[in-house]
């Protein structure tokens, strides 16, 4: 019973805290235009199956490279697909694939970093090594090797996307726990006696968390960059699904005489990246945490 | 001093030898040899045989990465399979061209980012900052293939000032090259100025908060004196790094520009050689690109190092 009501407790605080964090985001227009975007864009991910006015695959010889009118909003492209449903259909399959693959990166590059932060001796300075090679190697050139070998299947793109965007996550979590390390906190765990796990997981996560929050939020937007360049490339999302990257290429051709069908999806993917920025910009500074003076690693 | 930079170079190596080990490890455990994934549905039989043979793919793995390795310290990357000629005369020409980009892009790119970013420190939340920062947001955050397209759609072909593709040969000279080359730099430039501006402005913000200048301010310093004596070495110093990993990281960008321009450099040749399958060029390509990210880092270590003395003391210490 007591137990019950303690966690019901936590939970009734963290819920709070979301609420202030996203209320002192919202504070600022930056953050306010960004998480109006982010919310949007989900919104429409969610709901455009519903909205979509025509079917997304339908091909007709007979509509094709129409201006945009009254009854195609935003034209039709080179096989006579509406772009208006392509369009607002385009961001599906980016969000949600990019989405979980953050979460992967989260997941794994935290904790190992955490681990090496911790662990430090020669555990740290051979994981830092591999991963500064992997960090050498250009995150598209290994990409695109993978997908071309395995396929761009769903269950490959995740957990390659995951990997190849966690490792600048381990650098990260590594600095962070390198910076709580040396507080009295630790020290007197350790003098009690705790394990390893135990100091991980109830002094030092909580102490970075928001680093590492912060440092996931804004790989989404890195990845959904890095995702649509792969879509652009024709190595991501196969035809006929709608997606944003892979429009962009195929218009791309014709739009001398056709440029509807390249401007609809470069708004919507360009209005989505610069949403998630803006939204991860205003989350680092609701927590307090400056990324302005860091690469793009 | 001089250990340092021995320990630096020998890092670099310790971190190229590991990139040597990952290609090719990753290109052995990943379904398909070079020449299964080559010959696609011909891998077979005798052809298969004679392909392994050909390409010394018959001989246990570790012997293979020995002898591969052994030819790539001496500068011979094998040989390419689609391109039927020795790597080395495939690399040469992209190699150049990547460079003439890469370079145009830097000589434009960073004296622009360090007016910007200064001016956008100076007068910082007033008009000029807001806005040059806002535009910087959008030219950091937009996809390069969306700001590419969206040049050659405004410059190309709606205005027709500039060929909108690059349609020359891989092996042309220097001046026929340079008027095709104006929209694929800017486009880069565009994307490397963003970023650089951004970090210098917050650097030099930075500085102007700390004791001296207020000192140097309290004192009755000209402001432009200040701003050159005291703040800019302060604030430049970190920014090479930073600036040092923004290109190297960009590295991964020029290659989706180089194809939306038709450009014939090593970013076209990426996608090339993996549409190719052609396994031995892109090992080579994954060699070349991780060299130019650790020397690009190294440079810029040492150039810190050079350039702050308090920093040998501190890295010693470490």
């Amino acid at each position: 019973m007591e137990i019950n009501k303690i966690s019901e407790e936590k939970q009734k605080n963290i819920l709070l805290k979301v609420l202030e964090v996203l209320k002192t985001m919202a504070s600022r227009p930056s953050g306010f235009i960004g998480l109006c975007i982010l919310v949007f864009h989900i919104l429409l991910a969610f709901l455009s199956p519903y909205l979509a006015p025509y079917d997304y695959k339908a091909i007709d010889p007979t509509l094709m490279l129409q201006a945009p009118s009254s009854e195609y909003w935003f034209g039709t492209d080179s096989l006579g697909r509406d772009v208006f449903t392509r369009t607002i259909m385009g961001g599906r399959t980016a969000l949600t694939i990019t989405f979980f693959g953050s979460l992967i990166a989260l997941l794994w590059g935290g904790l190992l970093g955490i681990f090496c932060g911790l662990v430090g001796g020669k555990i740290d300075d051979v994981v830092m090594r591999i991963v500064d090679a992997f960090l050498s190697i250009p995150w598209i050139l290994a990409m695109l090797l993978i997908v071309s070998l395995l396929g761009t299947s769903i269950e490959v793109l995740i957990p390659a996307l995951g990997f190849f965007y966690g490792k600048g996550i381990v650098r990260v979590a590594r600095a962070a726990t390198h910076d709580v390390i040396a507080k009295d906190f630790i020290i007197s765990a350790r003098a009690r006696g705790h394990s390893n796990m135990s100091i991980i997981w109830n002094e030092i996560i909580p102490n970075v968390r928001d680093a590492i929050l912060v440092e996931g939020a804004m790989r989404w937007s890195w990845m959904l960059l890095g995702f649509s360049s792969l879509s652009f490339l024709g190595f991501g999302v196969s035809p006929p699904t709608p997606d944003w990257g892979l429009m962009i290429s195929n218009a791309r051709g014709l739009m001398s005489f056709a440029y509807w069908a390249v401007i609809a999806p470069i708004v919507g993917l360009s209005s989505l990246i610069i949403g998630i920025n803006l939204t991860a910009d205003a989350f680092a500074k609701a927590l307090g945490i400056d990324r302005s003076t860091k690469a793009p690693v | 001093m001089l250990f340092l930079i021995i320990k630096r170079i020998l890092l670099g190596l310790i971190t190229l030898f590991i990139v040597s080990l990952i290609t090719f490890v990753g290109t052995e455990i990943l379904p398909g040899d070079a020449c299964t994934t080559y010959l696609e549905r011909e891998a077979y039989g005798a052809a298969l045989e004679a392909c392994y043979k050909r390409l010394g793919l018959d001989i246990p793995a570790y012997e293979r990465y020995l002898s591969w390795a052994y030819n790539v310290i001496q500068g011979d990357f094998g040989y390419s399979l689609s391109g039927q000629m020795p790597i080395n005369e495939v690399l040469g020409p992209r190699i150049k061209n990547s460079m003439v980009l890469a370079s145009a892009a830097i000589i434009i790119g960073i004296p622009l980012a360090l007016v910007l970013g200064i001016v956008t420190a100076l007068w910082r939340d007033k008009l000029p900052d807001i806005t040059i920062s806002t535009i910087t947001i959008f030219a950091m955050t937009i996809p390069e293939f969306i700001s590419a397209t969206l040049l050659i759609l405004i410059v190309a072909i709606w205005l027709q000032w500039l060929p909108g593709i690059v349609i020359v040969p891989t092996d042309v000279t220097f001046f026929e090259l340079l008027p095709n080359i104006i929209l694929p730099v800017i486009s880069i430039a565009m994307i490397m100025t963003a970023h650089m501006a951004r970090m210098v402005r917050s650097s030099v913000i930075q500085v102007m908060a700390t004791d001296y200048v207020q000192m140097a301010i309290l004192k009755g310093v000209p402001y432009w004196k200040m701003v050159f004596k005291h703040v800019l070495p302060n604030a430049l110093l970190p920014a090479i790094n930073v600036v040092a990993l923004t290109i190297a990281w960009l590295l991964g960008g020029v290659v989706v520009t180089e194809v939306v321009f038709n450009y014939p450099g090593l970013g076209r040749l990426v996608i090339e050689s993996i549409s190719n399958r052609d396994l031995p060029t892109v090992q080579a390509l994954a060699i070349i690109l991780a060299s130019i990210y650790v020397s690009i880092n190294l440079i810029a270590d040492l150039m810190t190092l050079m350039l702050n003395p308090r920093l040998k003391s501190l890295q010693i210490r470490k």
